[in-house]
Parts: structure tokens; sequence; C-alpha cells
């Protein structure tokens, strides 16, 4: 099986330098920030009071924390009217939410720029979230109402027969049972929201204070253009929260966006 | 799609809209409708303060015509190499390594080579920034190699005029990798067993083997793959904006970075607003289009 040996080491050798290449800048970056070996975290603690990290930290929270939560509810609704419930224009709902996935943000950041400053929503916490919730929503519907057609339809009907409201059966009896696929969606809805940067630049273009951590950074490079050490502090700060999400809910990540993709 | 009566007599109907309503709502005031307002402020000459003035078509026209502008196209095209067809083929080989023997540690390798995908763009921008830099670990290395007699081909390389846009796209490359490698080893494990069988008893080589099982049953994942990785090259934005702004001259302009460039920059917000629709019915073309070519369907 000399064949057999020499594939399995090529394989091997394949796997390996691919790992190499993805994981040799994140790595590289972190020794920079810590100055490893010597573990020296000074540098990071430069980072996040120069960078004022922590109140761009704190706003990027308030952004995902809102954003997951509204359209959260709104997607579980209206997936649930779309999924399990017969009405006119169902079809055609259903259609027009699946076209905002197609709607890319960089088509309509410019119009939203105009239209929020003019309802006095731009440098808004507010009027950052509302357009991810729209985003969201357009990806959580499709996402929910796959789920609620996948529910047995004896479930819904029992739950019926037992004289519980629409409402009820819904928050009582699918929304437990589909917790897993619910958390997949916080949790793709929660990264995409704290990795936004162009709606961030483009919505909360003039108070410093408002600022996401994405944002901040591209600030924060501006100012400190080569100090590399520190940059890479500020780098891993604005990385590290989804990093460790990740790494602890890596299958709700890669399954949620595989089938998000191969459903569509 | 065909619609089935699943419902009896007793089946809410109307209340399904009061369901949807709340998100419907926010979803029409913020991306259905900025996305029609878009679309007619593409038809004015419209710097974003007085009055504009009635286009027509001129600022689309402008956007084929402009030569700043068709090479900002024409390097999204350049972009897609390296976002799109360089992943997929890398990802190929990955998935190959991956199903023809037993590999210990899979989870691990899909994780790792997957994690690119999750770190924002604007860390990822920074750090490569700093890879690529005058004394950063690229260069280090072919100074390395100089030392050992070979050329010096350091370089600063995204403030130069020839490398940046292929320094740029690589990094397209290393965030799409896992993109690709993940959707084709679900695919994978699909196809059943007895094809490769039935492959090996004719006696079929690995290469054979892939493109005669592997290739053909995976259309439909080489296809989604395909068609996120080329609207990601379409629309990359914040990798431009934070790495090169563009530069040097015009030789990293793309797209997206034009659409806020013009806006904010220059005062051409109808010019943007048309570049802002080009870029999505370029996407839904991708999205129809790569779906016919390699899958088939209609």
């Amino acid at each position: 099986m000399t064949s057999g040996r020499t594939e399995r080491i090529f394989n091997y050798t394949v796997l390996i330098v691919f790992s190499v290449f993805a994981l040799f800048p994140l790595v590289a970056v972190a020794a920079q920030a810590l100055h490893l070996p010597d573990l020296d975290l000074s540098t990071f603690g430069d980072a996040w009071r120069q960078g004022h990290f922590g109140t761009y930290m704190r706003n990027s929270l308030a952004v995902a924390v809102g954003v997951v939560l509204v359209a959260t509810l709104l997607s579980i609704m209206s997936g649930y009217a779309l999924g399990t419930m017969d009405f006119r224009g169902a079809d055609a709902l259903f259609y027009l939410f699946l076209a905002g996935l197609m709607i890319p943000s960089e088509t309509v950041v410019v119009p939203l720029y105009f239209d929020l400053r003019s309802m006095n929503l731009d440098n808004t916490l507010p009027g950052l979230m509302l357009p991810q919730i729209a985003q969201s929503v357009a990806f959580g519907t499709f996402w929910m109402r796959a789920y609620f057609r996948s529910v047995p339809r004896s479930l819904i009907e029992a739950a019926r027969m037992d004289g519980a409201s629409s409402w009820a059966t819904l928050w009582r009896i699918l929304v437990p049972v589909g917790r897993p696929a619910i958390l997949t969606m916080v949790v793709l809805t929660a990264m995409w929201t704290w990795n936004e940067f162009l709606l961030a630049l483009v919505i909360i273009n003039s108070d410093e204070g408002l600022r996401t951590a994405p944002l901040g950074l591209s600030f924060f490079q501006g100012q400190h253009q080569t100090d590399y050490p520190l940059l890479m502090a500020g780098a891993l700060i604005v990385a590290a929260p989804v990093v460790i999400v990740y790494v602890f809910l890596q299958r709700h990540f890669i399954a949620g966006m595989l089938s998000g993709a191969l459903k569509e | 799609m065909t619609r089935t009566r699943r419902g009896g007599p007793g089946e809410p109907r109307r209340i399904g809209w009061l369901y949807i309503l709340p998100a419907l709502v926010i979803y029409a005031a913020f991306l259905l409708w900025p996305l029609l307002h878009g679309a007619w402020i593409s038809l004015f000459h419209w710097d974003g303060l007085g009055t504009g003035t009635w286009a027509g078509l001129a600022n689309y026209r402008q956007a084929f015509t402009d030569p700043v502008l068709r090479g900002a196209f024409l390097h999204a095209l350049v972009l897609v190499i390296f976002y799109a067809v360089l992943p997929c083929c890398i990802a190929f080989v990955l998935v190959a390594a991956m199903s023809r023997t037993k590999i210990r540690g899979l989870t691990f390798f899909r994780t790792v080579m997957f994690l690119p995908q999750v770190v924002a763009m604007v860390a990822v921008a920074v750090g490569w920034q700093w890879v690529y830099s005058e004394n950063g670990p690229v260069n280090g290395f072919l100074r390395f190699l100089h030392g050992l007699g070979l050329p010096d081909w350091s370089r600063g390389w995204l403030g130069d005029f020839t490398f940046a846009l292929p320094a740029v796209g690589l990094v397209g490359t290393w965030v799409e990798i896992g993109l690709a490698m993940v959707l084709f080893a679900a695919g994978v494990q699909k196809i059943p067993r007895e094809l490769y069988e039935a492959a090996r008893v004719d006696g079929a080589g690995p290469l054979r083997e892939f493109f005669a099982v592997t290739l053909p049953a995976l259309r439909r994942e080489l296809s989604v793959a395909f068609t996120l990785t080329t609207i990601a090259a379409l629309r990359n934005f914040d990798l431009i904006y934070l790495t090169t702004s563009g530069g040097p001259g015009d030789a990293t302009k793309v797209p997206a970075y034009e659409v806020y460039n013009r806006t904010f920059n220059t005062g051409e917000v109808g010019l943007a607003c048309a570049i802002g629709v080009m870029i999505a019915v370029l996407a839904f073309a991708v999205t129809v289009g790569v779906g016919r070519l390699v899958e088939g369907r209609s």
C-alpha cells in the first residue's frame, strides 16, 4: 500500500499547508499585539485607551443586541405566517423578502444616508440599527419560514385542537422546539451586525461618541499609520468577540451559512 | 413553486398579514424604499446639496465611458479571479484531500480554514496591511530569499501600481477559500460511496475519479460557491477603503469604492447611485447566470 501511504501524506500536507495559510496572518497579528513570546499586554491597554475601544465596543454591543432582538422577533412572526398559514398574497410576500437577500448594502447606502438625514436619524444608533434590522429580517423571514415549513403539521393541528390560539401555538410550542434554528439565525445576524462597516461609516459620520468598533478601528488606523503593534492590538480587540463565539458555536456558523446559501 | 392548500376550515388566514406587518414595514422602509430611491436619484445630476437636474441615463452612460469607472469595473473582474476562481479551485483540491482517505482532525481543519470568514473585514484589512508592509512578514520572507541568492523581490505591495490589485485580491482568496471548502465538503458527503467504488473498480486514478464522480456531483455546490464569492468580489468595499483607498492612482478603484467616493468626495451623487444600481444588477445577473451555466437549470 505504498501508493495509499503516499497519498495520505500528500493529503495531510495539502490540508496543513492551507490551514497554516488561513491561520498565519491571524496568529502573526496576535503575536504582534501581545509581543509574543514575551506576552506583554501593555500595548493592548494602550490601544484600548487611545482608541476609545471601551466606548466603541459598548456601541457595537448595543447595536448588535438591538438588531438581533428586534430582527429575531419580527422574523419569527413573519416566518411563522409564511410557513404555516395560507392567505392571499403569501407567495408574493415571500418573494419580496427573498429579493431583499440580493440587495447589496452598497446599492442602498447612499439613498439611505439622505433618507436617514431627512428623518434626523443619521448619527444615531437607531438610525444605524434600522437598515440592519431590515437586512436581517429579509434573511430571517426566509430562514424561519423554512423552519416552520419543516415542523410536522400534526403538531400545529394538535395545538389548535387543544384550543390554543395561533399566537400561543407559536410561542409555547413552535419556538421552544425551534431553538436550534433560532440560535443559528441569532449567531449569524449578530456576526453580520458586529462586523458591518460601510453602513456605520456613512450613517455615523460625525458623532465620534457613537462609533462602532469596526468604525473606531478604521479611524484608529488613520491616526497610527505604521505603529503596527498598536494597530494589531486594535484589530484583535474588534475581531475577538465574534471569533470567540465562533470557536464555541462553529457548527451553527457553518451550518447556517451552508443551508442559508444552498436553499436560496 | 406549487402552492398547496394545507389548511382546514379553522385555519387562520388574514391574521397572517398581522404577523408579517411589522417585519414588512421596516423592510420596506429601510431596504426596499432606499433601493427605489437610489434608482430614482441615479437619473439626476445631483451634488447632494442643491437641487438636481434631470439626467436620464447619462449617469449610466458615464459609468461605461469614464475611463476611471470602466477601470473600476475591470478591476472588479480581476478580483473575481482572486475571490471566486482561485478559492473554488483550491477548495476542490482540499475537498479531494479530505474525502479520498480517512483524515484525522477533519473538524479542526474545517474550523481553521473557515475562520477568515468570521473575522471582521476591517480587522482583516488592518492585519493584512501590516503583512504587506515595508518590513512586514511578506517582505521579510522575500529578503530572506534574497539572502539566499535570489533577486530582491521585496517592495511596498499595496503602493505598487502593478501589484496592489493582486495583493488585495489575494486577501480575498484567503477569506473565501473557507466558504467554498465548507460548501464542497458538505456536497461530497452526499455522494454515494458506490460511485467511488465503481470508479475504482474501473481503475480510475484520483484525477479521473475527481472529474468523473466528484465534480459532476458538486455542480450545485460549485454554482452556489461561485455565485457567493463573485458577489463578494463585486461588493468589495471595506478592504479597498482601508488598505489602498483605490490607490496608488486609480490602480485599485472598484465599483463599491466609487459609490462612496463619488458621493462623499466628488459630489456626484447621481453617478454614485447609478454605480450602486449597476452593482445590484450585476449581482443579480451573476446569481441567475451562474445557476444556469453550472447547473443547467432555467
